[in-house]
C-alpha cells in the first residue's frame, strides 16, 4: 500500500509522533506565522472600521513618513548601540565576575555570592522601576538624599536624558550580571585541572594562568553567546526600556528603541499602520543581519554557524 | 607552593573583594525597597529614602492589607496563569522535545527549522495583536495570559538537548522492540528519566508567567484580571498620580494615604514569593544554563 517511501508512508508509519508534535506546530503556525498576513498593515493606513483588507492602501507612506522624520534613523541607532554596549559590557563584565568567582576558594562564600548575583534575573522588570524610582526621583530619591547629605545640590534624573544611557546599562548589568556569569563560571569548571597543574609546575603565575588557559578557553562560550546576541541584534530590551522610563517624553530622544516606539504607537496614539510599519523594518533589517552573520561565519568556521 | 606565592594571594584577596563589593550592589536596591517599606511615608516625604529607616512604621503594610481584595485577586490570577500554563506548556514542550529527537522522525531537521525560524522573522507586535483581539476576540479572557507564552522555541530546544544527554538511544530501541508505542515510551521513560531537565524547562516557563506584566498591560482593562505585576504597576502609577494631585491642587487625597511607603511595601508583598522560593530553585536554572549553552 505504501510502496513509496513519501510523505504519507512516514506519516502512517510514525502517526502517534506526528499526533503528539502537532499542538506545538498549530502553535507556532497560528502564533507565529499567521501574524505575517498582517504585514500588510505596513501599507495601509488602517483604520478599525475596514480591518485588514478594507484600510485604504497607502503604499510606502508609513515608511516615508518614518525614514524623512529622521524617527527610523534615530530608533536604529539607540536600538543598536544599546545593543552593542549591552553585549560587550555584558560579556566582559560576567567573565571577569566568572573567573574572579572562580578564583574565589571560600565555598560558603562562593555559593552565596553567586546567589545574590543571581538574583536580580528572577525579579520582575515592574520591581525595577520602583527601584529606580526609589533611587532616582527628585524630592525623596536615594541618590539626591546622597547630595544632600554631601552639601551637593540635587540633580531632577528624571529630567536629565544625558544620564540615561548610563542609568539604562547600568540596570541591564544588574539584571544580567548573574545569568551570564553562571554560564562562564561552568565553563570554567569544565577546564581540566592537569592544564593548571602543568602550568604551575612551568612556572606560570596566577595572571599567566587566566590570560593563556581560562580566557582562550572560554571562547567558544564567548562566541555561542555573541552569536545568539548579534541574532537578536535588532530586538531590544523593551521590558527594561519601558519599565524604566515609561512615557516619560523628556527622555525618548535617548531612550526610544524600536520596540517601545511600537508599543507606543499601538497604545497611545493607535497608529496601526506606523506602528506595523516600524516593526516590519526592524523584523527585516534583524533577519537580513543574521543572515548575514551566519554566512560569515559559515565561511570562517562552520562549527559556530546558527543553523 | 604557588598558592603562597605573593601574587597569588594577593589575587585572591582582590577576588575576595571584587565579588564582595559586585554582591553589595546586587543587593542595595532590595535592601532600598525593604527600608523604604519600612518606613513612615511622612519620613519618606521629608527626609527621602535610606538605607535605615529614620522613622519605623508599618503603615505602608497595613495600607496593602486594608483593602486586600484587589490584591488577593491579582493574586490569584497569576497563580492560576502560572499553573496552567506551565503544565500546560510542559507537556507540549516535552512531547515536541522527545519527538524532535527520536532519530529515526524522519522530518525532524524541517520540523526544527520551522519552530526555529520563528526567532529570526515575524510579524511583529501589531499584526499579532490585532489578530489575537479583532480575529481571535481574545481581549479580557484568562486565555489571551497563558496561550502565548506556552511555548518559545528556545524551551523547545533546551528540552530537546535534555532528553537527548539524559536518555541513551539503545532504550527507546529497546523499548520499541518490547511493543511500547510511541506515547508509551514517551510517557513512561521520558518523563521519568529527564525529570531534572523538565524541572528546568518548567520553573522558566514559571518564573515567564509569574513576572509577566506585559500581556496584561496589551490585552486586559478589566482590573479584576490584572496579572501581579499589571496590578502592581498600575497601583504604583495610581499612588504617583494621587500624590502629583495632593502636591498640585492641596487636595489632602495624599495626606490621608502613605502612597511613598505603601508602594515599597506593594513591591515587597509582590516580589517575596519569589525572594522566599529561590534559595530552592535556582540550582535547576544554574543546571538549565549549563546545559542550554551547548548548541543545539
Amino acid at each position: 500500500m505504501f510502496k513509496k517511501k513519501g510523505f504519507f508512508y512516514e506519516l502512517n508509519k510514525n502517526k502517534i509522533m506526528f499526533l503528539m508534535i502537532a499542538p506545538t506546530l498549530i502553535f507556532f503556525l497560528i502564533n507565529s506565522y499567521a501574524p505575517m498576513v498582517g504585514i500588510y498593515y505596513a501599507f495601509t493606513s488602517y483604520d478599525f472600521a475596514g480591518g485588514l483588507f478594507g484600510s485604504p492602501f497607502v503604499g510606502l507612506d508609513n515608511f516615508k513618513f518614518l525614514t524623512q522624520s529622521g524617527i527610523l534613523l534615530k530608533l536604529t541607532i539607540n536600538t543598536l548601540g544599546y545593543n552593542v554596549v549591552f553585549i560587550i559590557l555584558g560579556n566582559v563584565v560576567s567573565i571577569g565576575a566568572a573567573i574572579l568567582l572562580s578564583e574565589v576558594r571560600g565555598k560558603l562564600f562562593k555559593k552565596l555570592s553567586q546567589s545574590i548575583m543571581f538574583l536580580p534575573y528572577f525579579v520582575s522588570f515592574v520591581l525595577i522601576s520602583v527601584l529606580a524610582f526609589n533611587m532616582f526621583n527628585a524630592d525623596s530619591g536615594f541618590v539626591n538624599q546622597l547630595l544632600k547629605s554631601f552639601g551637593l545640590d540635587p540633580v531632577d534624573i528624571y529630567n536629565t536624558p544625558w544620564l540615561w544611557p548610563f542609568l539604562i546599562t547600568a540596570f541591564y548589568l544588574w539584571k544580567n550580571l548573574g545569568y551570564s556569569m553562571v554560564i562562564y563560571l561552568a565553563s570554567i569548571m569544565g577546564i581540566s585541572d592537569e592544564y593548571y597543574e602543568a602550568a604551575k609546575i612551568d612556572g606560570a603565575n596566577i595572571f599567566q594562568r587566566i590570560w593563556y588557559i581560562t580566557i582562550p578557553m572560554l571562547k567558544s562560550t564567548f562566541i555561542i553567546l555573541l552569536l545568539f546576541a548579534l541574532g537578536s541584534i535588532m530586538k531590544g530590551q523593551f521590558d527594561l526600556f519601558y519599565q524604566l522610563v515609561g512615557n516619560n517624553g523628556v527622555l525618548f530622544n535617548v531612550t526610544d528603541i524600536v520596540d517601545t516606539y511600537v508599543y507606543r504607537s499601538l497604545k497611545v496614539n493607535f497608529d496601526i499602520g506606523m506602528a506595523t510599519a516600524a516593526g516590519l523594518y526592524q523584523s527585516i533589517f534583524g533577519f537580513v543581519m543574521i543572515m548575514t552573520v551566519n554566512y560569515i561565519i559559515k565561511k570562517i568556521n562552520d562549527d559556530y554557524a546558527l543553523f | 607552593m604557588d598558592d603562597n606565592i605573593l601574587s597569588s594571594r594577593v589575587f585572591r584577596m582582590m577576588a575576595y573583594l571584587i565579588i564582595m563589593i559586585f554582591s553589595l550592589l546586587c543587593l542595595f536596591p532590595f535592601l532600598l525597597i525593604i527600608s523604604g517599606s519600612l518606613t513612615a511615608n511622612e519620613s519618606i516625604i521629608r527626609d527621602g529614602f535610606h538605607l535605615i529607616p529614620k522613622v519605623f512604621s508599618l503603615e505602608g503594610y497595613e495600607m496593602v492589607f486594608i483593602f486586600p481584595t484587589q490584591l488577593i485577586k491579582a493574586y490569584g490570577v497569576t497563580i492560576f496563569v502560572t499553573v496552567i500554563g506551565t503544565l500546560v506548556g510542559l507537556f507540549l514542550i516535552t512531547m515536541a522535545g522527545y519527538v524532535l529527537q527520536r532519530k529515526d522522525f524522519k522530518y525532524r531537521n524541517h520540523l526544527s527549522f520551522f519552530i526555529y525560524f520563528t526567532t529570526l522573522f515575524g510579524g511583529g507586535l501589531v499584526p499579532w495583536y490585532i489578530m489575537l483581539t479583532t480575529y481571535f476576540g481574545l481581549a479580557d479572557t484568562y486565555a489571551v495570559l497563558i496561550l502565548p507564552g506556552l511555548m518559545t522555541p528556545f524551551l523547545i530546544i533546551l528540552m530537546k538537548n535534555f532528553i537527548k544527554s539524559a536518555i541513551p538511544e539503545e532504550l527507546f530501541e529497546s523499548a520499541k522492540i518490547d511493543g511500547a508505542n510511541d506515547f508509551r515510551i514517551y510517557y513512561s521513560i521520558v518523563l521519568k528519566l529527564a525529570m531534572p531537565g523538565i524541572a528546568t524547562v518548567g520553573l522558566f516557563l514559571a518564573l515567564t508567567y509569574w513576572n509577566d506584566w506585559f500581556m496584561s498591560s496589551l490585552f486586559i482593562n478589566d482590573v479584576s484580571m490584572y496579572q501581579l505585576q499589571y496590578y502592581l504597576y498600575n497601583t504604583i502609577n495610581t499612588m504617583m498620580f494621587v500624590s502629583q494631585m495632593a502636591t498640585g491642587t492641596g487636595v489632602t487625597l495624599g495626606r490621608d494615604i502613605p502612597t511613598e511607603s505603601t508602594k515599597m511595601a506593594m513591591a515587597i508583598v509582590v516580589t517575596g514569593p519569589i525572594i522566599f522560593l529561590y534559595p530552592f530553585v535556582q540550582r535547576y536554572f544554574v543546571k538549565g544554563l549549563t546545559i542550554g549553552a551547548v548548541k543545539g
